[in-house]
């Protein structure tokens, strides 16, 4: 990358500092480095090569389902598609893309010279490309890859050949890489602040992720317990999940659930954090209520743990563990309201100009809102007995996190590539990256309501001839958005190779540390602890 | 080192470590949320677990009028080779009085095969009330190659039960036994 050209042509230097001030040379500076502006270089770069991975997995699903009947894949694999889309797109694309944004912007947004532990960031950004490698190769054994949807749940997929032990051996290194990443997020916001830099004057994007890593290690230890129970109870004998041997399936749902509901908001969470941070940039207006968008962060961290049986709604339940799930789950809208309605308030009669990120972090605002809304609906138990899994559940969380959780890593991309790069990117690209993207993504997945509606289920390669039409729209919006994707990479390797130099402000007007150093930024940023004063914090 | 980088590495020791900690006892609560999990079902019926209770508690326990029917209903799991069936559909009790009932199971392999039954009662309601002094489900039962046997049951039926109760199903699923090793 560029900076590390400009950093080494930089004079005045002692000879004897020298190594202090560049990255080593060549390929091994990648294995070997603990700057946080390595690592979270590696950390994005994984994770957008997990993209068009993930990508073309769900290209083979809608190829699969754009007419009804079994056309080009048998459903085995179909299967195996759809759970290793998942897989891979959350624990392989988002989690890694937002720790790579932690990595890159929390030093610089709270003016530290790196994180708190270098070395263990090393070992866990390196943990991820061996633990997606194992994932992925169970796709070429004998015993194919998981097919029993990301879930995982028994005693479905109890019933996969020998190849799942490599998948649940996969989940528990991701789940340490995750740990061990959270670990330091939280060291290095606790400990590593300059004076002045209280709590209450750290940028949203840092409150979202310190609230993030704690249900990270929280909620992944959980997963990681249940995952190892059905990895004994397929290979050691146990019974957690046999009732043949006096365990209960239904007992593994709430355990992932219990999991699975935090792991929901540690993937929109820190987009929260990113949103937060654009909108008031383009809007000239500081953030409206950061308070309340702190307490509204921690208040559905909270909830998270409260609300996991509603995703199980049809498991049956008690009437009274019923109402209790759902008015708990409802309550999660009026924390998430606060923060829709503080964008929307610090957007109001702002000089509002639209750059490609503050495109994106407006279209998240938006599209995520129709994400919770369908939410909201699905929360309503009598209701959800008629939703649960049908493609409206499918809509639904793609529309939380395409237009949301993937829509705020490439505003927020956008936003500080000029930072990365010392280049601007290409505008107009941006915009068309955008627009096109916008039109698709909703052509993609909006039909998915009505064929959801009508009964259509999901996680089954065929399908009733009345949805045919729907279908074939929602692929024709697959095919758009995946392709559109294309244009996303090279826009980024045009600006890493050149364009219109950046200046370190970037954004006019746009507050906080990180706008402060040069552009690129310096491969060692804030040695010495900068003042803080009323102009380098956001609020 | 310089006492400086010394005194940051120790606190980012400490709150590694806390952090490391508070991992550790996440999951270890993953598998606490097993007993946990039993003592709940149990508590609520949740499920459809059914309570066990001896001779003497029954004995002591006064029959009531009031008639409920109980249906039995069996089916196999998945990969069983069995035929599996209660004797009888259904019959009259009153709560309070103890009852017997026998299922009927045959292996159809040419193996000696554990086999395994878990009970289920419905509505959810009713489960706490449900009490059974023996029954086959306490035990494996062991089947030789083509081998058949008639399965006893004796049930009580609590007073308590809740009076918009009369009907109450019975349900057994078959398993062969994860522990085949006789």
């Amino acid at each position: 990358m560029s900076y590390s050209d400009k950093a080494h042509a930089h004079p005045g230097h002692d000879e004897h500092d020298d190594h202090h001030h560049g990255p080593a040379p060549g390929l091994m500076r990648w294995v070997t480095t603990t700057n946080h502006k390595d690592i979270g270089t590696l950390y994005l770069w994984f994770a957008l090569i997990m993209f068009f991975i993930g990508g073309a997995m769900a290209l083979i699903i809608r190829l699969e389902l754009g007419s009804p009947g079994l056309q080009f894949v048998d459903p085995m694999f179909f299967n195996s598609m759809t759970t290793m889309h998942a897989i891979v797109m959350i624990f392989g694309v988002i989690m890694p893309a937002f720790v790579g944004l932690a990595n890159w912007m929390i030093p610089m947004m709270i003016g530290a010279p790196d994180m708190a532990l270098p070395r263990l960031n090393n070992w866990s950004f390196w943990i991820m490309p061996f633990a997606f490698t194992i994932m992925l190769s169970t796709l070429f054994m004998d015993s194919g890859g998981p097919a029993g949807g990301w879930t995982l749940y028994p005693p479905l997929v109890l019933q996969m050949g020998d190849s799942f032990a490599f998948v649940i051996f996969a989940i528990h290194f991701m789940g340490i890489s995750s740990v061990m990443g959270s670990i330091n997020i939280v060291a290095t916001i606790f400990n590593m602040r300059p004076p002045g830099m209280t709590m209450m004057k750290m940028p949203m994007f840092v409150w979202t992720w310190l609230i993030t890593a704690y249900l990270l290690i929280a909620t992944i230890p959980v997963f990681a317990g249940a995952v190892t129970m059905l990895l004994t109870d397929r290979f050691f004998g146990t019974s957690f999940f046999s009732a043949a041997g006096g365990g209960d399936p239904v007992m593994f749902q709430h355990i992932f659930w219990f999991f699975g509901h935090p792991e929901v908001y540690i993937l929109i969470l820190p987009a929260f954090g990113i949103v937060s941070s654009i909108i008031p940039t383009f809007a000239r207006k500081p953030l409206f209520g950061y308070d309340s968008m702190v307490y509204a962060t921690a208040s559905i961290a909270f909830l998270s743990f409260i609300v996991w049986a509603h995703h199980m709604f049809t498991t049956g339940m008690p009437l009274a563990g019923e109402l209790f799930f759902m008015f708990s789950t409802m309550m999660i809208s009026v924390p998430t309201g606060v923060k829709v309605f503080n964008w929307v308030a610090t957007m109001w009669r702002g000089s509002m100009t639209f750059e490609t990120p503050m495109l994106f972090a407006v279209g998240f605002v938006i599209m995520f809102t129709i994400g919770g809304l369908s939410g909201l609906m699905l929360a309503i138990t009598p209701a959800d007995i008629q939703y649960h899994d049908t493609y409206f559940v499918v809509a639904h969380f793609h529309y939380v996190l395409v237009p949301g959780a993937i829509y705020s890593l490439m505003a927020a991309t956008y936003y500080w590539i000029p930072k990365w790069t010392g280049n601007m990117y290409d505008e107009t690209l941006g915009k068309w990256h955008f627009w096109i993207s916008t039109i698709f993504v909703n052509v993609l997945f909006f039909p998915m309501h009505f064929v959801g509606l009508a009964g259509m289920p999901r996680r089954i390669p065929d399908y009733n001839n009345i949805f045919a039409d729907w279908n074939f729209i929602a692929t024709i919006g697959a095919f758009g958005f995946g392709f559109s994707q294309l244009l996303f990479v090279y826009i980024i390797l045009k600006c890493i190779k050149g364009g219109k130099e950046a200046t370190s402000e970037v954004w006019e007007g746009a507050r906080g540390l990180e706008w402060t150093v040069a552009s690129p930024a310096p491969y060692h940023t804030f040695e010495v602890a900068p003042a803080i004063t009323d102009t380098t914090i956001t609020r | 080192m310089s006492d400086t980088q010394l005194h940051s590495l120790k606190r980012h020791g400490v709150v590694a470590g806390k952090s490391l900690l508070l991992a550790f006892a996440m999951f270890g609560f993953g598998y606490l949320m097993v007993p946990i999990y039993d003592i709940i079902c149990e508590v609520t019926g949740l499920n459809g677990k059914t309570g066990r209770v001896s001779v003497a508690e029954a004995n002591a326990v006064q029959a009531t009028d009031r008639l409920v029917t109980v249906e039995f209903v069996a089916s196999v799991n998945a990969g069983g080779s069995w035929i599996f069936r209660p004797q009888v559909q259904e019959m009259q009790v009153r709560p309070g009085e103890l009852n017997h009932a026998t299922y009927y199971a045959e292996n159809l392999s040419n193996n000696t095969v554990v086999g395994q039954a878990t009970p289920s009662v419905t509505p959810q309601s009713a489960s706490i009330y449900f009490n059974k002094t023996e029954c086959f489900c306490f035990t494996r039962q062991v089947f030789e190659p083509k081998g058949s046997k008639d399965m006893p049951l004796t049930f009580i039926i609590d007073p308590d039960l809740p009076i918009n109760v009369d009907r109450v199903t019975l349900s057994y699923t078959f398993f062969k036994s994860p522990d085949q090793a006789t």
